[in-house]
């Protein structure tokens, strides 16, 4: 019941690298990738910024059938996949098929292929709208097209809670696991960058409107305002840790060892916000106190509100200044379900190095008793960190990554 | 054997049965609520029937500002949780919040409100750069649908872990096994769960026009959805919700709740095939049943009903016939088998869960639930299917399937708590 759950292989897609090397090599430094929307003319809107991914091309990396039937989310999950096997030293065939199976996270699914065909369909008439529809939009296209191309027939699923999904399916696939699963894929991705998209999040109130890609995403900070979306993800294999090294698996990158999830009371209720409670229900479901953890990797929501709720919740489990927090997602913007699942990738990395990736453009406020990582990466042993998502409405994530032994 | 859950409440909103009294009398009398469709001029669809439900929020107490920024299955989800919640009696307000959960499923989530709001911010699909300023804020609530579970965790007062499961077609059982599995290993004593969709809708109906997955027979919707039938030909698309009440099955008994049925076994298997296609062995389904049963320490013979998938395509109704064959051996021909699917159509993600309210509405009366307009076997499907009219018969445990585009195959057993264990 309680197995170990490990991470033995990554694949990840992110405005500031594709691959494992990529991704750290930029984070590290902090090299920043938000910038002026490119994949449609933005100049219309209130917010022109965004972390996009632009030297990625999927007729590169996949056969050509399944690029008329894919949005962009589910090929770059698709290619982060393969990678992931690459990375793990497994092949597909290793495992037998039933052992094997695929948890994600989605927050909008195949936004910009819907928005394609909603247009066919007002646009041109019903008839124009593609017999992709049935599935390449829907939430589930990523775990079921994974399975497909991968042969994997075991326990899948996927969850959506916006921004905290990507955490809530590491869990799911670390449950997977311990009822005997041997292997599970992990993660998510989002790439809503198209005019829909656009609207439906300028929609929810919360986007910067600044046209500095330096100053536009800025948590903690006294000028907060907002956030910037980007795209992209990542998705983990997970494996029992016995059984990973019992098949020889060369990159043990940690432990999956704690998970905590709650939703805020509804708002106007005075009621504490539920994220001190995940993050205490995390450290027990790891058996770590606050004293053990190294790094905390923020949901970094950007907005004065939110990041005083996390910075109350970090500082109540931490004490002020208790514990280096970081959020790297300022050089990218926010991936949604994709975000969570580079942060755990963030941290195990940041195991391997002993370093601590920087938070970008911020200067802390004075207003929150945290012990932000600004300026440029610090060096120091990480053992365990908590890596916290936030999902609009009140989703409230937490995920303990322990070093493996 | 570690923590048990059972079901302590339910909440139904189905087409042509709206309420758990009403969804029972529609399924036992063998009544069928598939109609044309009225929400929109379906002229120009291949397929123009459906199951739409008679579904007026306000008498179902949702407030003016619920319901603008709610879209349809998102008002049934909360309504169905509301029901669910008065069904079992539970006072929410005496026990810790952190400890109760929600998972809501749902295959399309608000695909209704996108696609009206889409026409409107194109401009009736002439505009590329979409125009935002013609946005509701609830917009955003639409484009990710885990506003689903936060709406049902604000109605229910749950604070404990929430998300909204979305596995296609399997939905509906994967979002209630989501929740067992939360409240077995501990995490959470009480689940507010269940699934909703509403996808009667222009873009839903001319995607599955154009795969033919819709039944065109239009010139008799009444008799449309027909599931093991020879003459079927597609699904009849429909829209609803169920919710339920899951508690640990000690604590349910302390209170001296009423408890309907355990939630005994349930597995999900993939297909890892097709994105819409079947394979014809059934194999992965049968891994799912025969996983469930092991989690319930059941025997085949121990299933007294299944609760079939039944969509209504040829594919469907003979790949499942396989996979009850594999998984249950002799038994599968001594076992009633029905889709209530011919009876309140296919409503994707929600009609997973409306089929675990079937199920245990099935234990509590000792009736099986028949399969409407089954006249023409088929030769491939040679199982007793319960034609036309329901029948009594002594229900202790069901076997309820589903299955699904992505290649997902679901199986949940539901039994009686006081039942001996294999």
């Amino acid at each position: 019941m309680t197995a170990k759950v490990v991470i033995t292989g990554i694949g990840v897609a992110t405005p500031n690298g594709l691959g494992v090397d990529d991704y750290w090599a930029a984070t590290r430094v902090g090299k920043n990738a938000i910038g002026p929307v490119t994949r449609f003319d933005a100049a219309q809107y209130p917010s022109k910024l965004a972390g996009e991914i632009h030297d990625f091309t999927a007729e590169d990396h996949l056969p050509s059938r399944l690029i008329p039937q894919t949005d962009r989310m589910t090929r770059l999950a698709l290619v982060a996949a393969d990678c992931a096997f690459e990375d793990a030293g497994v092949k597909p065939g290793d495992i037998p098929e039933f052992d094997m199976g695929v948890v994600t996270a989605s927050a909008s699914g195949g936004f910009e292929f819907g928005q394609n065909e909603l247009k066919k369909l007002w646009g041109q008439g019903s008839q124009y709208v593609s017999a992709y529809q049935s599935f390449a939009w829907f939430y589930a296209v990523n775990s079921g097209q994974i399975s497909i191309r991968n042969g994997m027939r075991g326990p899948s699923g996927v969850v959506v809670s916006d921004q905290a999904g990507g955490l809530d399916a590491i869990a799911q696939a670390r449950r997977q696991i311990r009822k005997g699963s041997k292997l599970i894929f992990s993660g998510g991705f989002d790439a809503s960058i198209c005019p829909w998209g656009w609207v439906a999040q300028l929609a929810g109130g919360l986007m910067s409107t600044d046209e500095n890609p330096e100053r536009a995403y800025l948590p903690f900070d006294t000028d907060a305002n907002g956030y910037v979306p980007g795209e992209g993800g990542a998705l983990l294999i997970l494996e029992d840790a016995e059984a990973a090294r019992g098949r020889g698996a060369t990159n043990i990158y940690g432990e999956i060892a704690g998970y905590g999830a709650t939703f805020d009371p509804k708002p106007g209720s005075g009621r504490e916000p539920g994220l001190r409670r995940a993050i205490e229900a995390a450290l027990a479901d790891a058996g770590l106190t606050a004293g053990d953890i190294d790094v905390v990797f923020a949901d970094a929501a950007g907005t004065p509100e939110l990041d005083r709720v996390e910075a109350d919740a970090i500082s109540a489990v931490f004490g002020p200044g208790g514990v280096p927090v970081t959020a790297p997602k300022t050089m990218t913007g926010r991936l949604y379900s994709g975000a969570a699942p580079v942060d755990v990738v963030a941290a195990v990395l940041a195991m391997r190095e002993g370093l601590i990736p920087p938070t970008t453009n911020v200067t802390l406020s004075p207003e929150y008793d945290i012990d932000l990582v600004t300026g440029s990466a610090r060096t120091a042993p990480v053992r365990a960190a908590l890596v916290l998502a936030r999902g609009y409405g009140g989703f409230n994530s937490a995920v303990v990554v322990r070093a493996a032994d | 054997m570690g923590r048990r859950v059972v079901i302590t409440g339910i909440g139904v909103l189905a087409p042509g049965g709206i309420g758990t009294k009403n969804f029972w009398s529609l399924l036992s009398e063998g009544r069928t609520a598939t109609r044309g469709i009225t929400f929109f001029d379906p002229s120009p669809f291949r397929s123009k029937v459906a199951a739409e439900a008679d579904f007026d929020p306000e008498l179902h107490g949702l407030g003016p500002q619920e319901i603008r920024r709610m879209d349809r299955a998102a008002q049934f989800g909360v309504v169905t949780a509301r029901e669910a919640l008065a069904d079992s009696g539970l006072d929410l307000a005496g026990l810790d919040p952190y400890r109760t959960g929600v998972t809501i499923g749902s295959a399309v989530g608000a695909t209704t409100g996108l696609d009206n709001e889409y026409r409107v911010v194109s401009d009736g699909g002439r505009l590329d750069l979409v125009d935002h300023k013609y946005t509701p804020q609830h917009l955003y609530n639409h484009f990710v649908p885990s506003s689903f579970a936060a709406e049902v965790a604000w109605a229910t007062g749950a604070e404990g872990p929430a998300t909204v499961v979305s596995t296609g077609c399997t939905s509906g059982i994967d979002s209630v096994g989501h929740a067992v599995e939360l409240i077995r290993e501990g995490t959470a004593d009480v689940m507010i769960t269940g699934a909703t969709d509403a996808p009667i809708s222009p873009i839903t109906m001319a995607c599955f026009d154009a795969i033919k997955a819709t039944t065109p027979r239009n010139d008799d919707p009444e008799h449309a959805s027909r599931p093991f039938d020879g003459t079927r030909n597609g699904f009849v698309l429909g829209e609803g919700s169920a919710c339920f009440v899951l508690e640990e099955l000690e604590s349910a008994r302390k209170r001296g709740a009423r408890i309907y049925a355990e939630i005994a076994g349930y597995a999900s298997r993939c297909n890892a095939f097709h994105m819409t296609g079947l394979r014809p062995d059934g194999r992965e389904m049968a891994e799912a049943i025969k996983v469930a049963l092991d989690e319930a320490r059941m025997n085949p013979e121990g299933i007294d009903y299944i609760n079939a998938h039944g969509s209504g395509t040829k594919q469907n109704d003979r790949h499942e016939t396989a996979a009850f064959k594999l998984s249950l051996g002799d038994h599968a021909y001594r076992t009633p088998v029905s889709s209530i699917k011919s009876m309140v159509g296919h409503s994707l993600g929600a009609i997973g869960s409306i089929e675990i309210a079937a199920s245990v509405l099935a234990m509590e009366n000792n009736v099986v639930p028949p399969t409407a307009n089954l006249h023409t076997p088929d030769p491939e499907c040679d199982l007793d299917y319960v034609p036309l009219t329901a029948r009594e018969h002594t229900t202790d445990a069901v076997l309820t399937v589903g299955s699904g585009f992505g290649g997902f195959q679901s199986a949940m057993v539901l039994a009686r708590p006081e039942r001996s264990l294999a």
